[in-house]
């Protein structure tokens, strides 16, 4: 696919990175010169320098051949322009970043009036991943697939972990749950288990089950926090806007803590409930006065990553029981925060990235059947959405006599509004949605998961 | 430095050369030669070595402009010093030195040969002679990567490192693309040449080598009188296609994606074919008081002006016999060359464009003290890097040049032969004046000299940096694990 990428910030080069791994044409448009060079000199893409308002700017990107657009600068006017004028000089279909929170109500006007395939709002979904979490505090991350009917936790295996030191297989039968562990990340390098596989204290699982036993297999193995009923936030940006509007929908009671006068009057007029604290979020005593120490859920959402990460580590060192989140923009030196202990970390490039991506594969469905592509653990694994539109090798055989690639596992099967968690005896459908997790490779058609 | 990705990138080269070796190792079947096996050993040589360089792919792919670089120069080490050994083993060159030189020379297009006669090398010597000009013309780290899906986007280090010109950009999003298409214009043309020369009578064979040596621009001929004892028309059709072969590729790229204005719009490309015409003109009326006629004169002066500028290096006539102005136009044009992104030598139109604009800049800012000017091409500002590696390239270009002519200086030929010796080498043209004029060549230096104008021949075709990269040596230093390094000190506390 040819796409025309405007705007090659964190978001942009990111999307660069992953789309032109999938072997897209990638045209980018910056006004940088140095950006559009770090970019060509890292990435596999076309550089123009020039201002993608201007037609002859798009022209020179071949605009009428294009079949997508991704406008993600700075400002959420100038996305908007450069999307109309493509769509008026091309056949393309395109996506406007908007973040100011102003036209967050106005989203579905702007989309139609605009005929934008996507709008994107990274903070907003921050924000929801957020809420997400905070809805399972004791998973570190919580994915949704087929269109939110399953879930995918991410636990973290404790010290006192029963699981430590069990093989994966014999879960089902010393815990008497029906659970499917779908990727185990260790030492910051993820797999996909076989049954044979030993867990131990550290890992990061990651497993799909129903709802039900969702919450009873958490309970078994002590990991049962209840839903949190109170909040802090520390740092009054856009997110925390969202994320305070959110929580407070849900019945959440919130705190948010802002170092701006100005932004808290604006905050404690757009948000009515929440209560609105006036100081220096890494001020300890002001933190200790705010309840820190008991509050069962914290979000470090300030501008800085490093005070972001201090604060976190300090929570979590008085108040361990309490999920805390943190947000951190640039993702360079990954290792290290991995070896933190923090709880869960909230990057919106990489969201925004993730969602763009998740809609570039869709457009992508007349010549590849995924319907969906989620990113796991930092891109390491992936989970693919298929729709089954034909009978092939992999079709109507039951699972155990198919023989699937490594590293490679059917997650769960959604057939006519039920969710299967697929066993030995099942078998593939025409019609089927199928969630597949793989790692290191990727495939296009359901065919792919057989070996060849 | 990233040892693995070089020697992994290494290993294919050797195993593309291997099966390049297939092709004259046919050509000697064909003309029942019985020497077919002095190349299907090097040919095995070749894919053994190279299949245990390149049987595990590299874990961590990235490379640096630095691995670039030494990967490319290396590359073109090692595939000269195969691509040579065919020549030891038929007897058509027995002594190794000179095999390596008319190897290199082969490869880096040059067309200089130590060979007092070339009609007396057996057919398929010739033609791996000539076939070599194809191969290095375009690049072979460049065919590599139109070839294999390799290693990301940072291959584009290794692409800026082969091909010629002042700023290497892509031509289309992907690397891979980008090399496939330079290929398929260039293979076009190729066919295009055979077809045309075949039309006009020649045998399958010479239009064969003779198109290898013109769109490559090469030079090696398979006759003693190079270009010229064949047909007016023959000629007339190399002079275009060598004319065309020194054209900037993103030229062709233009009229193929139907972009008739920008194509026509390429100032590079406008000055490169005012140039020519300035000098055929001039050379025409020069030469005209020693040729028989004016249409002789002009189709002298057309095949070698295109012959020189483009640094094919093919000659239908010998202009050492010329007047010292028409001489003095040839040597000028030596160091113009063709455009950049070509398969032509020199320093390049686009070179000398920048520079011609930075000097009138430079003039601006005497008259304006405090005026701020931006050097423009082709409707761009052209970045301030791009300028100052020009700068510096002139100035390492003469660097070389003068301390090459000094090395080769020790064998007491004159000054003249030593000049135009290296000119012709470190610009890839092939021919220079007086001992090494067209009708001679360079089979009388000592090898001590002949190593020199190796260097040159491998530095001019490489734009100088790649061959100067291996003698840095902050450049073989291993990279800094970093993440490795970070989780030692972190389990230390």
């Amino acid at each position: 696919m040819n796409i025309i990428m405007v705007g090659c910030g964190k978001v942009g080069y990111s999307l660069v990175e992953q789309l032109s791994k999938e072997d897209h044409n990638i045209t980018v448009i910056d006004e940088d010169a140095e950006e559009i060079r770090n970019i060509t000199n890292n990435l596999d893409a076309l550089g123009i320098v020039g201002n993608a308002v201007s037609f002859t700017t798009l022209q020179e990107a071949d605009v009428a051949h294009a079949d997508l657009l991704i406008a993600v600068t700075g400002s959420d006017e100038q996305n908007l322009l450069c999307c109309l004028i493509a769509k008026r000089s091309g056949h393309c279909k395109t996506i406007a970043r908007v973040r100011n929170p102003l036209y967050v109500s106005e989203i579905e006007f702007l989309k139609k009036g605009f005929d934008l395939g996507m709008i994107i709002n990274p903070e907003f979904e921050a924000a929801n991943e957020i809420a997400r979490i905070f809805q399972f505090p004791s998973a570190v991350k919580v994915d949704t697939f087929a269109r939110g009917h399953v879930d995918m936790l991410h636990i973290k295996l404790t010290q006192d972990s029963p699981l430590n030191g069990l093989r994966i297989m014999d879960i089902r039968s010393t815990l008497h749950t029906s659970i499917l562990i779908c990727s185990v990340t260790r030492d910051g390098h993820t797999r996909i288990p076989n049954g044979g596989f030993v867990l131990q204290e550290g890992d990061e699982i990651g497993f799909t089950a129903r709802r039900k036993e969702t919450t009873a297999f958490l309970r078994k193995i002590g990991l049962s926090k209840n839903r949190i009923d109170n909040a802090i936030i520390a740092g009054g940006s856009k997110i925390a806007f969202y994320l305070a509007r959110l929580l407070m929908l849900s019945g959440i009671n919130t705190t948010i803590i802002e170092q701006k006068r100005e932004r808290c009057e604006q905050l404690a007029e757009l948000l009515p409930d929440v209560a609105v604290i006036h100081g220096d979020a890494t001020d300890q005593n002001l933190l200790l006065q705010e309840n820190v120490s008991t509050t069962a859920g914290f979000a470090a959402l300030t501008g800085l990553d490093e005070e972001n990460i201090l604060l976190s580590l300090y929570v979590k060192g008085i108040n361990p029981a309490a999920k805390v989140i943190t947000k951190i923009n640039r993702i360079t030196f990954s290792d290290v925060i991995n070896q933190m202990n923090l709880d869960t970390i909230i990057n919106p490039q990489v969201i925004t990235a993730d969602f763009i991506s998740r809609f570039v594969r869709s457009m992508d469905n007349t010549d590849s059947e995924v319907e969906n592509l989620y990113k796991l653990a930092d891109g390491q694994a992936e989970a693919l959405e298929f729709v089954i539109k034909e009978d092939s090798n992999a079709t109507n055989t039951p699972l155990a006599e198919l023989s699937l690639k490594d590293n490679l596992l059917i997650c769960c099967i959604y057939r006519n509004g039920q969710i299967i968690f697929p066993t030995g005896q099942d078998c593939l459908k025409v019609g089927d949605s199928v969630v597949v997790v793989l790692s290191g490779f990727r495939i296009s058609d359901i065919k792919g998961i057989l070996k060849d | 430095m990233n040892y693995r990705v070089v020697s992994y990138v290494i290993g294919l080269v050797l195993q593309v050369e291997g099966a390049f070796l297939l092709l004259p190792l046919i050509v000697s079947l064909i003309y029942k030669e019985h020497i077919w096996q002095h190349y299907l050993i090097p040919a095995l040589i070749c894919f053994a070595l190279g299949w245990l360089l390149s049987r595990k792919r590299p874990q961590h792919e990235t490379l640096y402009p630095r691995d670039g670089f030494i990967t490319v120069a290396l590359s073109w080490l090692i595939l000269s010093a195969a691509g040579a050994i065919p020549f030891v083993l038929t007897g058509d060159i027995p002594n190794y030195v000179d095999a390596l030189f008319e190897t290199v020379s082969g490869f880096t297009t040059t067309g200089s040969s130590i060979l007092t006669d070339v009609e007396a090398l057996t057919r398929s010597g010739l033609f791996w002679r000539s076939f070599t000009h194809w191969v290095g013309g375009m690049g072979v780290v460049v065919f590599i990567m139109a070839l294999l899906p390799m290693l990301g986007a940072s291959t584009m280090n290794l692409m800026k490192a082969e091909s010629p010109g002042p700023s290497v950009e892509r031509l289309v999003p992907h690397v891979r693309d980008t090399a496939s298409l330079l290929y398929k214009i260039y293979i076009g043309m190729t066919l295009l040449e055979i077809a045309c020369l075949l039309l006009s009578g020649m045998s399958v064979f010479e239009s064969l080598t003779l198109t290898f040596g013109t769109v490559g621009t090469g030079g090696f001929g398979v006759l003693n009188s190079s270009i010229g004892s064949y047909s007016d028309l023959q000629q007339y059709i190399i002079a275009v296609f060598m004319i065309l072969s020194g054209v900037n590729y993103s030229f062709y790229f233009l009229i193929i994606s139907k972009k008739f204005k920008d194509a026509l719009s390429l100032q590079e490309v406008h000055w490169y074919l005012v140039i020519i015409a300035l000098s055929v003109l001039a050379i025409t009326i020069n030469i005209s008081a020693i040729t028989p006629n004016l249409p002789t004169a002009f189709k002298e002066a057309l095949f070698q002006v295109g012959s020189i500028i483009t640094t094919t290096g093919y000659s239908t006539a010998d202009f050492g016999k010329w007047p010292p102005f028409s001489q003095t136009i040839l040597v000028i044009l030596m160091f113009i060359g063709a455009c950049a992104g070509s398969t032509g030598g020199g320093i390049k139109v686009s070179r000398i464009m920048i520079l011609g604009k930075t000097i009138r800049k430079e003039l601006a800012t005497i008259v304006h003290p405090r005026v701020v000017k931006k050097i423009r091409m082709d409707g761009h500002t052209i970045a301030h890097e791009t300028t100052r590696s020009t700068n510096v390239y002139i100035a390492i270009y003469s660097i070389i040049l003068f301390m090459s002519v000094l090395l080769i200086s020790v064998d007491e030929f004159d000054f003249t032969t030593n000049f135009t010796a290296v000119v012709a080498t470190l610009n890839n043209i092939g021919p220079g004046l007086n001992t090494v004029g067209p009708a001679c060549n360079f089979a009388h230096f000592s090898y001590f000299s002949k190593i020199v104008l190796m260097f040159d021949m491998l530095a001019g075709r490489l734009e100088l940096f790649p061959m100067l990269v291996l003698f840095a040596p902050s450049c073989w230093t291993r990279p800094v694990k970093l993440s490795f390094r970070v989780k030692h000190i972190l389990r230390k506390k």
